[in-house]
């Protein structure tokens, strides 16, 4: 079997992420419980006039794609996968307003055309002239996860070289606003400093595009090797540490072995206790990251925990802003990346330095 | 030509039928699905036909004996009917016995209460429990719970209308590299006015029976469905001595890369997808002897995957028909839908007739299947082609 590489990356997210030579040297604190992205000048990437027709979610997984495309040196790629809780979110919600408020008439095409959750794959296709193998995958918090599993089998078994794997949601207005009624989304607006220690119920929704070439082929520049990916639409805590376990003796591995735990926690005092057991248990002398105090929830936020593992072992870096705690390990060889959301839906993933 | 996957159940729910056997009597008798909608208060339900599931969503929620207060979607219903009907056929008495995982897809997915609550739900918690169940994963999530998988592999694929035909071809690879043992695939997706009026705006839905093929075509007809498969690994089919009903022997898919809703005039995503599928399964063309072509009779899928299949085969096409006069298109769920029949008749030996075929297409020499005939079938291509240009194809064999 092949290995599997991280070769570039293109991020797109509440943090100034979409220049690849910084790392979170500057950040952005927010005092809210809904978050947008800092968005790059679409135009240095797209021509104006697509720009205008694009929903942002397009637009954000395009130039992803593109900054991820450009720093592997690519043109074409072998397969396009993608996954997106949502899709375009909000073209959604203007299609369902526009049947509603107008009585099923006068609509026009373009916002259920841009609602199909294929859509984002299928523009960054059109765009290149990818005619390979092409998929969405839709499952809440592990849609990116499921995109990897794919992008992996079919690396390690030679059947493609390169795959453009993202993770891509927008955030909409209706969307957040009924999620704010049955609390999903914090009723507080919080400093983001303060998220993870809220005790409260409920996160901060963001959005975000995180891009990723990944290959079989290691080049110099390559950010890391990904060994492995597993995910479990139900996971009682009871049963967490000895999946994790078993998922870690698949790859050969140790829990003593990981230099470094990315977590999701969200600050929701109801579901960031998985995170907490493992932080407080097997991994309570292990350097700990987390991250969704900058991105913001979303149902691909573990795309840019994903692109987090990736600069931290190439550029060998934890930046401040991301570290729990002050455990330093003797090396940042090996990254074990938790992600859940609201209990379900759980993924782990190992990032080896390469 | 490769082993292929071993297919041990199948379970359906559409407008011809609600589990197998009623499915494929519809399909022998020649008896459509498509009517005037009656379950969905539209505008438009004097100028379309759909194609429509007797059940009210109060019966199937009886019949799945689930509480007042479920938060069930109509495709969630839909989806575990048809799953449960899988798992039934393939005598699954103990689903955690193996390592078994869910791939299902949708595109509507939790769409039909949403559009229903959308501005309710700012004013009153009466129906918030549905809010949760808007994402397209939550049917998935409902089956999973409803078939007792936990602490697996479960996802679900959305691409359009190849979304179901996408989710077999992924969870073949999953058996195939032994990372699962057994895997429950499929799609389902119910009517919704956000379909409905999104396929208007696109000015593709026929205001009368569709008519695959024909020259005189006026669009599609919406459908509503679901279906399901059991995919299982060659040792524990020989483990449990279990009964084949056939196998997934190829799959490919490739994208059009042309426009976001159109096929290209040439079909070469089809043309790419069905060479693929051929290549895996290790099959010439000639090696084909049905296909259940994707068909939905709008102008523009017919003609590109007519051209596709002309490209692909040449100048004798086997005997092809689109099961769509049937039951519409439904949408993610399709592939699935197919997949089905295609079983249906390799174990009858049997090929379904393309309805409502009069005039041929003048742009090629294309004839569908219009009447039901026995031949001795060992492998059937399917195709699924959708939104965003994605194409499928999957190939069935004995």
């Amino acid at each position: 079997m092949e290995k599997v590489y991280i070769n570039s990356i293109g991020s797109i997210s509440a943090q100034k992420t979409f220049d690849n030579n910084d790392f979170l040297e500057e950040i952005t604190t927010y005092e809210d419980n809904v978050i947008p992205v800092i968005e790059p000048n679409y135009k240095d990437f797209i021509p104006p006039a697509a720009a205008r027709r694009m929903a942002k979610g397009i637009k954000m997984g395009v130039v992803a794609s593109k900054i991820a495309m450009e720093e592997a040196n690519l043109t074409d790629i072998d397969a396009i996968i993608t996954g997106t809780g949502m899709g375009c979110v909000r073209d959604s919600e203007k299609f369902v307003t526009a049947i509603l408020d107008n009585n099923e008439q006068f609509l026009t095409p373009t916002s259920f055309i841009q609602s199909t959750h294929n859509t984002v794959a299928g523009q960054i296709a059109l765009g290149i002239g990818c005619k390979g193998y092409n998929f969405t995958y839709v499952h809440s918090s592990v849609s990116f996860e499921s995109a990897l599993i794919d992008a992996l089998m079919q690396l390690e078994l030679k059947e493609a070289e390169n795959i453009l794997v993202g993770g891509v949601d927008e955030s909409g207005e209706h969307t957040n606003a009924i999620h704010k009624l049955i609390q999903h989304i914090k009723p507080e607006k919080i400093n983001s400093n303060k998220l993870l220690h809220s005790k409260t119920v409920g996160a901060v929704f963001g959005e975000g595009a995180n891009f990723f070439v990944l290959s079989n082929n290691k080049k110099e520049t390559s950010y890391a090797q990904v060994m492995g990916v597993k995910t479990f639409n139900t996971l009682p805590k009871s049963e967490l540490e000895s999946s994790l376990e078993e998922f870690l003796k698949e790859n050969n591995l140790f829990v003593t072995d990981i230099d470094v735990l990315i977590s999701g926690n969200n600050g929701d005092v109801d579901y960031d206790n998985y995170y907490l057991d493992l932080a407080n248990g097997p991994f309570k002398n292990t350097q700990q990251v987390v991250y969704k105090h900058l991105s913001g929830e979303f149902n691909t936020a573990s795309a840019f925990g994903f692109w987090l593992g990736a600069k931290i072992l190439k550029t060998q870096q934890i930046p401040s802003a991301v570290a729990l705690n002050t455990i330093k390990p003797n090396g940042l060889e090996l990254v074990l990346l938790y992600n859940q959301y609201r209990g379900k839906n759980h993924s782990f993933i190992i990032l080896r330095r390469c | 030509m490769s082993t292929g996957v071993a297919i041990t159940g199948m379970g359906i729910i559409s407008a011809i039928g609600n589990n197998v056997a009623e499915n494929y009597s519809s399909l022998v008798e020649g008896r459509t699905g498509i009517s005037k909608i009656s379950k969905i208060d539209t505008l438009h339900k004097d100028s379309i036909m759909v194609g429509e599931i007797d059940f009210t969503n109060g019966e199937l929620e009886a019949q799945l004996g689930l509480s007042p207060n479920n938060n069930y979607s109509r495709t969630a219903l839909l989806g575990a009917i048809a799953a449960k009907e899988a798992i039934a056929d393939a005598k699954i008495t103990d689903i955690k016995a193996y390592r078994t995982g869910l791939i299902s897809s949708t595109s509507v997915g939790g769409m039909d209460m949403t559009e229903k609550f959308y501005y309710h739900y700012l004013e009153s918690g009466e129906n918030r429990r549905y809010i949760e169940g808007h994402h397209a994963g939550d049917s998935t999530e409902k089956i999973a719970e409803q078939l007792g998988i936990d602490q697996s592999l479960v996802t679900t694929i959305s691409t359009a209308c190849s979304s179901a035909a996408n989710a077999i071809m992924f969870g073949a690879k999953l058996i195939k590299t032994g990372k699962l043992d057994r895997v429950i695939v499929g799609g389902a997706d119910c009517l919704s006015k956000f379909t409905i009026n999104g396929f208007k705006t696109l000015m593709i839905l026929s205001d009368s029976y569709n008519t695959p093929f024909d020259e005189n075509r006026k669009g599609l007809n919406l459908g509503e469905a679901a279906a399901y498969l059991v995919l299982e690994s060659d040792s524990l089919v020989k483990k449990e001595k279990k009964k084949v009903l056939g196998y997934v022997v190829g799959y490919g898919n490739a994208n059009d890369a042309y426009h976001q809703t159109a096929s290209s005039e040439n079909g070469d995503g089809a043309t790419l997808a069905m060479e693929k599928a051929l290549a895996v399964a290790g099959l010439e063309p000639k090696d084909i002897d049905y296909i259940n072509a994707h068909g939905t009779a709008t102008g523009n899928n017919d003609l590109s995957e007519g051209r596709a299949l002309i490209r692909v085969f040449g100048e004798v096409v086997p005997e092809f028909s689109s099961t769509k006069a049937y039951t519409g298109h439904t949408l993610a769920a399709a592939g699935a839908i197919e997949a089905v029949y295609a079983i249906l008749a390799l174990q009858n030996n049997i090929i379904y007739p393309n309805l409502n075929f009069k005039t041929p297409m003048q742009e090629f020499n294309l004839i569908p299947q219009t009447s039901l005939i026995e031949k001795a079938l060992n492998t059937v291509l399917s195709n699924s082609l959708g939104f965003g240009g994605n194409c499928s194809t999957l190939i069935f064999s004995k």
